[in-house]
C-alpha cells in the first residue's frame, strides 16, 4: 500500500487504459466548456427541416422539431457532466467522512451505520434513485442529490473496510501512544493510504452515476424540455426507431456509453496497476 | 439441526433490512414538504373539503407515526394500500399481476448472461493468444457501461425494423388462445404443451433478455477467466497432468471448480439485475414491475411506489438468503 505521489501519478498516466479514458473524458469536458463555439446551431431552436438524416449541413441529422442533433449533443454534455460531478463529489465526500469515522471509532455507531449502509447498498441503486427523484421533484439539482444519496454506501463500505485493516498497524498504535489527536491520525496517517483505492471506486462510481443520470433523464426526471439532455433525447428518439430514423436515438445513446467507458477504463487501469504492483 | 437454525437466523435478518428501506422510503415520500395528493392529482385547484375527503380516504390525515405502523401491519396481511391515482385499486393485485413478467425476464436474462459471460470467459482461458485474453478481461470490466435503452433500441432497429424477424415489445402475440397459469409464459406454454405459444413467448423474450443479460455478464467473464487460469496453475491440475490426462480434458476439470464462485455471484448480481430490469422493461414495453414503477412515477402515485420498493427489498433479501444457504450446502468449509 503506497500513498499517492507524483511518481505513481506518472505511472498511472503511462497506462494506456488510464490514458484512453482521460482523453475521452477531456474531449467531453472540452465540448461542454466550449459548447458556444463548437455547436453550429442553437440547441433549442428550429434550424432546419425536421427528421433530416445526417448530412453535411446537419452532421447528426435533425429531430422531429427541426433541431440540430449535433448541437444538442454538444450542449447536452453540460447537463450530464454537471449532474455527475455534483453527485459524485457529494457522495464521495459524505461516504468517505462517514466511513473514516465509523471505521475508526467502531462500537455501536459503527454497527448501526454499517447495517444501514449495507441495506441500502444491497438494494438496486437505480430504483432507489428513481424514488428519490420523484420525491424531491424532477430537476437537475434534485437528480444530482438523488444520485449522490444512492452512492454514499459505495464509498462508505470501501473506506470503512480499509480503515479497519489499517487501524491496527503498528504505526497507528504508536501515533495513538504518542497522544496524537484522533482527527490528525485519521486525516494524516490513514486517509493517505486509501487514496488509490478511492480513485478506483471514484472512477467506477462516476461511470455508474453517468448511467443512472441517463436512466433518470430517460424517465423524464431531470430536465424539462427543451433543455438538451442525452438521456431525455434518447427517450424522444425511441418513437422514431420503427420509422427507421435511427439518428435521433443513436447519437445520444453512443455519447452516454462513450463517456461511461472513459471512466470505466480509468478504473480498470488503476486497479490493474494496484494489483500488479502488489505482486 | 445446525442448518435449520442457520436458515432461520439468516431469514430473520431480512426483516431489519426491509424495515430500513421502508423507513427510508416512508421518510422520503411522506415527510418531505409538499402534499402527496396534490402531486398525484397534478393540480392545486381543488376545493379544500374535497382534498380533506381524499386525504382521509387514503389515511393520510392521521399522524405520521400511526400511518407508519398501520401500513406495516397491513402489509404483513398482504394489504399494500390503495392506488392514489386509480382510485381504490388495491396495489397488491397489481403487483401480483406484474411480478411474474419481471421474474420471467430476470430468469432468461441470467441464463443469457451465464451463456455470454461464462462462454467468453472460457474461450479467454482456453485460447493461448494474449490479445484474446486481454479483450475478454477488458470486456468483463466495461460491458456494464452499455446503456440498456441505447442497446435495446438499436437491437429493435436491426431485428424489428430492418430484418422484421422479432417483435419490438409485449410478451405474446394476442391472437393465440393461451391461458396463463403461473404468469411465467414460457413455463405455462410448456405445461400446456403449446409449442407455438412457447416459441412466440420466446420470440418476445429474446431481445430484452439478451440486452439485460449482456449488460450484467461482465463479472461472469472475469470470474470464469481468472478462476480457470488460477486453477490451471494449481496443484490439482498438476496431479491430473501427472496422471497423463490430456489438456483438453483438464479444462473440463478446471471448469467444474469455477461453478462455485459463479453460483455465489449470481446472488450478488440480483440487485444489478433488478435495476437493469426496470430499464429493460421500459425500453421493450415489457409489462412487469419495472414498467409499473415507471408508470406510477409519471403519475406520482406514492403509495404504489412505496409498495414496489418494499417488494424489491424483500426480493433482494430472499435471494441473498437463498444464495447463502446454497453456498453453505455446496461448500463444506462454511460453518453455520
Amino acid at each position: 500500500m503506497m500513498s499517492l505521489n507524483s511518481s505513481s501519478i506518472y505511472i498511472a498516466f503511462k497506462n494506456r487504459y488510464v490514458l484512453t479514458g482521460l482523453i475521452i473524458i477531456l474531449i467531453f469536458v472540452f465540448m461542454a466548456v466550449f459548447a458556444d463555439f463548437i455547436a453550429p446551431y442553437s440547441p433549442v431552436e428550429y434550424v432546419g427541416p425536421p427528421l433530416q438524416p445526417p448530412s453535411r449541413e446537419y452532421i447528426m441529422g435533425t429531430d422531429n422539431l427541426g433541431r440540430d442533433i449535433f448541437s444538442r449533443i454538444v450542449y447536452g454534455s453540460r447537463i450530464m457532466l454537471t449532474i455527475v460531478a455534483i453527485a459524485v463529489a457529494i457522495s464521495g465526500a459524505v461516504g468517505t467522512i462517514l466511513g473514516l469515522i465509523s471505521g475508526y471509532i467502531g462500537g455501536i455507531l459503527d454497527r448501526l451505520l454499517s447495517f444501514t449502509m449495507d441495506s441500502i447498498y444491497a438494494f438496486p441503486s437505480l430504483i432507489l434513485a428513481i424514488s428519490l427523484s420523484v420525491a424531491l421533484g424532477p430537476s437537475p439539482i434534485n437528480a444530482a442529490i438523488a444520485i449522490a444519496l444512492v452512492y454514499i454506501p459505495t464509498y462508505f463500505r470501501m473506506i470503512r473496510g480499509q480503515v479497519l485493516s489499517i487501524k491496527n498497524e503498528t504505526y497507528i498504535e504508536i501515533a495513538r501512544a504518542l497522544g496524537l489527536p484522533s482527527t490528525r491520525i485519521v486525516l494524516r496517517h490513514i486517509l493517505p493510504h486509501v487514496t488509490k483505492t478511492l480513485m478506483v471506486v471514484f472512477s467506477m462510481n462516476s461511470a455508474d452515476a453517468i448511467l443512472t443520470e441517463a436512466a433518470l433523464s430517460f424517465m423524464g426526471l431531470t430536465v424539462q424540455p427543451p433543455t438538451p439532455d442525452w438521456g431525455f433525447d434518447l427517450y424522444k428518439g425511441r418513437g422514431f426507431v420503427l420509422a427507421g430514423m435511427w439518428w435521433i436515438m443513436l447519437f445520444p445513446g453512443l455519447c452516454i456509453i462513450l463517456l461511461a467507458v472513459g471512466f470505466a477504463l480509468i478504473s480498470e487501469g488503476i486497479s490493474t496497476l494496484i494489483t500488479t504492483r502488489k505482486r | 439441526m445446525g442448518l435449520v437454525k442457520y436458515i432461520a437466523v439468516r431469514a430473520l435478518m431480512i426483516i431489519p433490512t426491509v424495515l430500513i428501506l421502508y423507513t427510508l422510503v416512508f421518510v422520503i415520500l411522506r415527510v418531505l414538504p409538499g402534499n402527496p395528493v396534490l402531486a398525484a392529482l397534478g393540480t392545486k385547484n381543488i376545493p379544500e373539503e374535497q382534498l380533506k375527503a381524499l386525504m382521509s380516504e387514503l389515511g393520510l390525515d392521521k399522524p405520521l407515526i400511526q400511518q407508519y405502523f398501520e401500513y406495516l401491519i397491513n402489509f404483513t396481511r398482504g394489504d399494500m394500500g390503495k392506488s392514489m391515482v386509480v382510485r381504490g385499486r388495491p396495489i397488491a393485485s397489481d403487483i401480483i399481476d406484474k411480478l411474474p413478467a419481471t421474474l420471467e425476464l430476470s430468469i432468461w436474462a441470467i441464463l443469457f448472461s451465464l451463456i455470454i459471460g461464462v462462454g467468453l470467459g472460457y474461450i479467454g482461458a482456453r485460447v493461448q493468444n494474449p490479445y484474446v485474453k486481454t479483450i475478454v478481461r477488458l470486456m468483463g470490466s466495461i460491458v456494464f457501461v452499455i446503456f440498456i435503452p441505447a442497446l435495446g433500441l438499436s437491437l429493435q432497429l436491426v431485428f424489428s425494423r430492418y430484418l422484421g424477424v422479432l417483435p419490438t415489445g409485449g410478451r405474446l402475440s394476442v391472437t393465440m388462445g393461451f391461458k396463463p397459469i403461473t404468469g411465467i409464459y414460457t413455463l405455462d406454454a410448456l405445461l400446456q404443451l403449446n409449442i407455438q405459444a412457447f416459441f412466440d413467448a420466446l420470440k418476445h423474450l429474446v431481445l430484452p433478455a439478451f440486452t439485460l443479460g449482456l449488460v450484467i455478464s461482465g463479472p461472469y467473464m472475469r470470474l470464469t477467466l481468472n478462476n480457470m487460469e488460477e486453477i490451471m496453475e494449481s496443484k490439482i491440475i498438476e496431479a491430473y497432468r501427472a496422471r497423463g490426462i490430456r489438456d483438453s480434458r483438464l479444462l473440463r476439470h478446471a471448469f467444474r471448480h469455477v461453478l462455485v464462485p459463479i453460483t455465489t455471484y449470481t446472488g450478488l448480481q440480483f440487485s444489478l439485475l433488478m435495476g437493469g430490469a426496470v430499464l429493460t422493461e421500459t425500453t421493450f414495453n415489457w409489462p412487469g414491475i419495472g414498467t409499473y414503477l415507471v408508470d406510477k412515477v409519471m403519475y406520482r402515485d406514492y403509495t404504489a411506489i412505496q409498495a414496489v420498493i418494499i417488494i424489491f427489498a424483500i426480493i433482494v433479501g430472499l435471494t441473498s438468503l437463498i444464495v447463502d444457504v446454497l453456498y453453505a450446502l455446496i461448500d463444506p468449509r462454511v460453518r453455520y
